[in-house]
């Protein structure tokens, strides 16, 4: 059992509690350096989609785990980060700038169209945003000089510090240039929720009253929170035509909104680390149902490649399982072991035992 | 001068006239209390001082301010904080947590700024800390830091909301109902912690609570309201002899 006194502020300001967490987080950092010589160029690629979607998971997490606004409508924002990095790259940008530049217009667009849209909140507000992933399907075909129209965009090769970086071509620097931008979100992520405008976020998803009673600006706490989260989803989309290769207004249907939301269910809403842990289910998943019907095909003799959507199928099964039993997500089940490790012997079963909660959602707004 | 004058002050759900003309000024470090049956609009006239409600008519002057045209986010960086009768804290939260963000509307950093952790939001964020740990000290809360809300004891989440109210650095603090629910103990120590407010900080309170010993013992005034109209103010003592005041709690013998 381990007991961590604190004798300054900044122990409890610092983003490591001490040598030992550090420590973790450095050899995790190590792994994920020496990755490209531990895995083939396949999982090399889906290592590189699980960093994708936990920069989108991120963004969504911002919105609807911290400041407790659902949103169906990321998909969007993947759209205009993606189309507006492919359209300047083509237009002679480099992909500095043009990443930079996705980041912003989702951010500024997000912004504009939060105002109407977060005045609404609960099923009202899903089906706002899950407008918004419909209408950019029309949009990207509608949008043509920027678009591409039908056809869509390909992606041109990076170039970076003298590398012509290229997802197949160059794997392992197209890996690592999505491993620095990850780390670089991730870090200022933390660097928000350590400080006022991350306890802000925090206090409008639990009690909008009191956190207008207390000075804090509800609308303008949200229009940021969404803005940040539109950035850091279209950074994501960015990165995701580059790993596509090609993008078109089939590339973000509502069916992505809706992955990236059950990404943060299946993570744990509320936390950081759920995005991430959410990512490498929604990459992996249907890769172990592949695979496991492929060993169930060879060694059973059982076909179930008769029965197509049997992956949606488990996911959603997944879900259900997720949402009765274990509502804090695979990190509250990370949590939960982490707390029993450092506690043995000590662990009591009735620790986690949930207590009734009530929303508080019409009470007084 | 009067550190809060509220005049005239009305509003009015549909057809239902909740706070009816209501007129009262608070002095410069005194307890005030409102008192008066359920429905009479005292939790109402709170919603109304911390902008949380639009009045229907009326003005409401703090501290030589009139803010009846300010934003409810702006009441709280003017010196007001409150509490409410169902506790409104952020569960999910720690104690620590829950009263940095009661510091709030003192802050000094912009987003951008946090995004970098720049020195300057680290010196901020020092400060902030040790202003809330005045507060925890003041409070004893000090066994309950780190704790998350959502597993303290009733009379202990009281407590932190009024912490987090007094993390703001108020001039005017709005209780309302602080015991309600508390044992006879807890009331006892609820009182002293008026009492302390009032001494030790120098704080106004302005409070609507129903425990007329509690009432009785920390108030220099008390206004009774029934019916969103004022009845009687004076002493609790003088409140609670006011044949006026026992007729809207218990009502006339005729009508019985």
């Amino acid at each position: 059992m381990s007991n961590r006194f604190k004798s300054r502020y900044d122990d409890d300001i610092n983003l490591f509690e001490g040598r030992w967490h550090l420590a973790q987080y450095a050899l995790l950092i190590a792994l994920l350096l020496a990755a490209p010589w531990l895995l083939g160029v396949y999982y090399l690629g889906e290592l590189t989609a699980v960093l994708i979607w936990s920069l989108a998971g991120l963004g969504l997490m911002l919105i609807s785990g911290h400041t407790g606004q659902v949103s169906l409508g990321h998909a969007a924002f993947m759209a205009i980060g993606a189309f507006t990095n492919l359209a300047l790259m083509m237009r002679g940008w480099h992909f500095i700038p043009a990443l930079l530049a996705s980041a912003v217009t989702s951010g500024v667009l997000g912004a504009i169209i939060s105002r109407p849209i977060l005045r609404m909140s609960g099923i009202y507000l899903a089906i706002a945003t899950l407008a918004l992933s419909i209408i950019i399907e029309d949009l990207s075909i509608l949008a043509e000089p920027i678009t591409g129209g039908v056809a869509g965009l390909f992606a041109p090769p990076i170039d970076l510090f003298g590398l012509t970086i290229d997802r197949y071509s160059s794997p392992k620097a197209f890996y690592y240039l999505c491993l620095t931008v990850l780390v670089i979100v991730t870090l200022g992520y933390l660097n928000l929720l350590r400080s006022a405008s991350g306890r802000s976020f925090l206090a409008v998803r639990d009690s909008e009253v009191s956190a207008r009673a207390l000075g804090v600006n509800v609308t303008r706490a949200k229009t940021l929170s969404f803005a940040l989260s539109c950035a850091m989803t279209g950074l994501a989309g960015a990165l995701y035509a580059h790993l596509a290769q090609a993008v078109n207004y089939e590339s973000f249907l509502v069916l992505i909104s809706i992955t990236l939301l059950l990404q943060v269910v299946i993570g744990g809403l509320g936390s950081v680390h759920g995005a991430f842990f959410g990512a490498i289910v929604v990459v992996l998943l249907p890769q172990s149902i592949a695979m496991l019907r492929d060993f169930l095909n060879n060694t059973a003799g059982i076909s179930i490649a008769a029965y197509p959507g049997m992956d949606t199928a488990l996911f959603a099964l997944l879900i259900l399982l997720m949402v009765i039993y274990e509502p804090r997500g695979l990190y509250g089940v990370w949590f939960k072991v982490r707390t029993w490790l450092q506690l043995f012997p000590l662990y009591r079963k009735g620790m986690f035992r949930r207590t009734r909660t009530y929303l508080k959602t019409e009470r007084q707004r | 001068m009067s550190l809060l004058q509220v005049k005239d002050l009305s509003i009015s759900f549909g057809g239902v006239k909740a706070v009816d003309g209501v007129s009262f000024d608070v002095e410069p470090g005194e307890v005030f209390t409102l008192v008066g049956p359920n429905g009479a609009g005292k939790s109402t006239i709170f919603n109304l001082i911390s902008r949380l409600y639009e009045p229907g008519g009326g003005r409401i002057i703090f501290d030589g301010e009139d803010i009846t045209g300010r934003p409810a986010h702006d009441v709280a960086g003017l010196g007001i904080a409150r509490t409410f009768q169902n506790i409104e804290l952020f569960d999910h939260s720690s104690v620590l947590q829950n009263l940095l963000i009661g510091r709030h509307c003192r802050r000094d950093t912009r987003w951008f700024e946090e995004l970098f952790f720049l020195p300057k939001v680290r010196r901020s964020e020092r400060e902030h800390r040790r202003q809330v740990e005045e507060v925890i000290d003041f409070l004893d809360l000090a066994a309950y830091r780190d704790k998350l809300i959502a597993g303290l004891p009733y009379g202990v989440r009281k407590v932190v909301e009024i912490a987090r109210a007094l993390s703001s650095e108020p001039k005017l603090i709005l209780l309302d109902e602080p015991a309600s629910g508390l044992s006879v103990e807890e009331t006892q120590n609820m009182a002293w912690w008026i009492e302390d407010m009032q001494k030790d900080l120098g704080l106004t309170v302005l409070m609507v609570e129903h425990d007329m010993s509690l009432v009785s013992r920390v108030s220099n005034r008390v206004l009774a309201v029934a019916e969103g109209r004022p009845l009687a103010m004076g002493t609790a003592a003088e409140v609670q002899a006011d044949p006026k005041v026992i007729e809207a709690y218990l009502g006339t013998e005729e009508t019985a």
